[in-house]
């Protein structure tokens, strides 16, 4: 396992998830570890690899029926296993906080953005109503919302998605958190405004010393987003490879990956197939795959 | 095969008009493979639902084989041209197996032989005889988009609309799927229209691009012109950084159109 340069914000040692299921025990995510500081790190894998459970576990948001087995989760001293719900609930947030997929099904529609934003700071930090709204404005002007008192007062249904997203990333980085995770935070959005929003994540993550956690889909984005890359498939990591590496890469899971991607540049030929290998997920065969 | 001339759809009234599609005008030949690409409400769908006859709102002129067509088709419109839609979950019906949606077209067109049809058909998309009497939740999306690209084939159609095949699929799914569409065309010389809002997908499949936006035609481009980048308009420029990746500096450069 890499280590990572600076100082280690949150360490993972063997966290194995599985779900009870009729046909007996599904284990999405097996035997995964990771140390990480204040950098970006990506982990990528198709649907069904395990990397959002992996994220929802570290924060302890799974469904209570979910068996969560890890050896260790620490996030800056805070042993997340043995929190209590309440010690958690400070933890998400200011220490954690997470920015989910599609800004439609995550902001509550019948509040207004700016009330939502701003409740966010207020359950962190002790501060007036008037001093809340200023720091909403605040955020809402660092993800570049140009008009950040209209927009404060209109419900989720009248922004775009693009702009939906930004209120997400205001929302999550308002208690001032110390690592944020982003769960496809942008893959329904159009190219351009993906990388727009990205850029400001990018901005933000970096002035205010936060670690990240980028889970997507995405090889070709997160591997010119972020610093390392987590290549997860059937709940496993595949390996753990620096971005700027990753065209070196010697796994056969990554490289298959590479290769099925078409290219602008490339010749018209048929598509290299993924082959998938029964003996990249070790010697238990009753997980999640495809 | 395939002409377009000053199409345009105009959705709503008064305040709420939405003049979706403005002008679009394009020439597809027989057995070439053509691109719409853009950005979502860029209007490419629209024109494709046009196409299909799934629109009935547009004006301007829309002709296949020489032949205009009127906003009501003959029903041996729809054995000529078929379509494949975006996502594999909500275009097959629940609760009909496989063998029955293949078996509906040919029971409207008449066609006879259905059993014969539909096992050639199956084997043809790469599904082997197993999958015929399941059900659309027991296949993986990859598998139910073969089923929905085998609906389409099972008329013989000369003329191949496709939205987004694959945006809803893994991206080695999506190299099967893409690879199939492939070989069925160079198989039968089709005539293929693609939607996609990827530059990549599409570079990989067409022969000539329209890129459009907010309704218009930005330019019609070819695919050469995508890899040297010698492209007249700046929002073509612009979407084609923007599918490399992530660059810090460049997205600073970029405009909204």
């Amino acid at each position: 396992m890499n280590e990572p340069m600076n100082e280690t914000l949150l360490r993972v040692k063997n966290l194995s998830v599985s779900f009870p299921s009729p046909k007996g025990e599904v284990t999405a995510v097996k035997n995964v570890s990771l140390a990480m500081g204040k950098e970006k790190i990506g982990i990528v894998g198709e649907s069904g690899s395990g990397k959002s459970v992996t994220g929802r576990a570290i924060l302890r948001l799974l469904p209570s029926y979910a068996r969560i087995e890890a050896d260790q989760i620490v996030y800056q001293g805070h042993d997340l296993q043995r929190c209590s719900e309440k010690e958690m609930r400070r933890i998400r947030g200011m220490g954690i906080s997470m920015v989910m997929q599609d800004p439609k099904y995550s902001l509550n529609p019948v509040r207004t953005v700016g009330k939502q934003i701003s409740e966010a700071y207020t359950i962190h930090h002790q501060v007036s109503k008037d001093e809340a709204k200023v720091q909403t404005l605040k955020m809402l002007e660092a993800v570049r919302i140009r008009n950040p008192e209209q927009v404060y007062r209109l419900y989720p249904h009248e922004v775009s998605g693009g702009m939906g997203q930004r209120i997400m990333i205001a929302m999550m980085l308002i208690p001032d958190p110390g690592l944020l995770i982003a769960d496809e935070p942008t893959s329904a959005l159009d190219v351009t405004v993906q990388l727009q929003v990205l850029a400001i994540l990018d901005d933000l993550v970096s002035e205010r010393g936060m670690g990240l956690i980028f889970i997507s889909h995405d090889l070709e984005l997160v591997s010119s987003f972020c610093d390392r890359i987590i290549i997860m498939y059937g709940g496993r990591i595949m390996e753990i490879i620096e971005a700027a590496k990753l065209q070196n890469s010697r796994h056969p899971y990554t490289r298959g990956l590479l290769n099925c991607l078409p290219k602008i540049d490339g010749d018209r030929t048929q598509l290299p197939v993924l082959e998938r290998d029964d003996a990249w997920l070790g010697d238990d065969n009753h997980n999640l795959t495809g | 095969m395939l002409k377009v001339d000053n199409l345009n759809v105009v959705f709503g009234h008064g305040a709420d008009k939405n003049h979706a599609v403005k002008e679009v005008s394009f020439l597809v030949n027989r057995g070439e493979s053509f691109g719409l690409v853009g950005e979502s409400g860029s209007g490419k769908s629209t024109v494709l639902n046009c196409i299909s006859g799934l629109l009935s709102n547009w004006y301007g002129s829309i002709e296949v084989d020489g032949a205009p067509l009127s906003h009501k088709r003959p029903i041996s419109f729809y054995h000529k041209v078929q379509m494949v839609f975006q996502d594999p979950y909500g275009s097959l019906h629940p609760r009909h197996t496989i063998d029955a949606t293949l078996k509906e077209p040919i029971a409207i067109h008449k066609l006879g032989d259905a059993n014969q049809r539909v096992e050639r058909v199956l084997s043809e998309v790469g599904l082997g005889p197993q999958f015929r009497f399941r059900y659309p939740h027991q296949l993986s999306g990859g598998q139910r988009q073969r089923v929905a690209v085998a609906r389409a084939l099972i008329l013989e159609p000369e003329i191949v609309l496709l939205d987004e095949p694959t945006s809803a699929l893994d991206v080695s799914i999506q190299a099967e799927v893409l690879n199939l569409l492939q070989e069925i065309r160079r198989e039968r010389s089709l005539t293929y229209v693609l939607v996609s809002h990827d530059l990549a997908v599409v570079s990989h499949m067409c022969d000539t691009i329209s890129v459009m936006n907010q309704g218009e035609t930005v330019e019609i481009i070819n695919r050469e012109q995508l890899q040297t980048g010698e492209l007249k308009e700046s929002y073509t420029r612009q979407l084609l950084v923007a599918s490399r990746g992530y660059d810090r500096q460049a997205i600073d450069q970029f405009q909204d159109f």
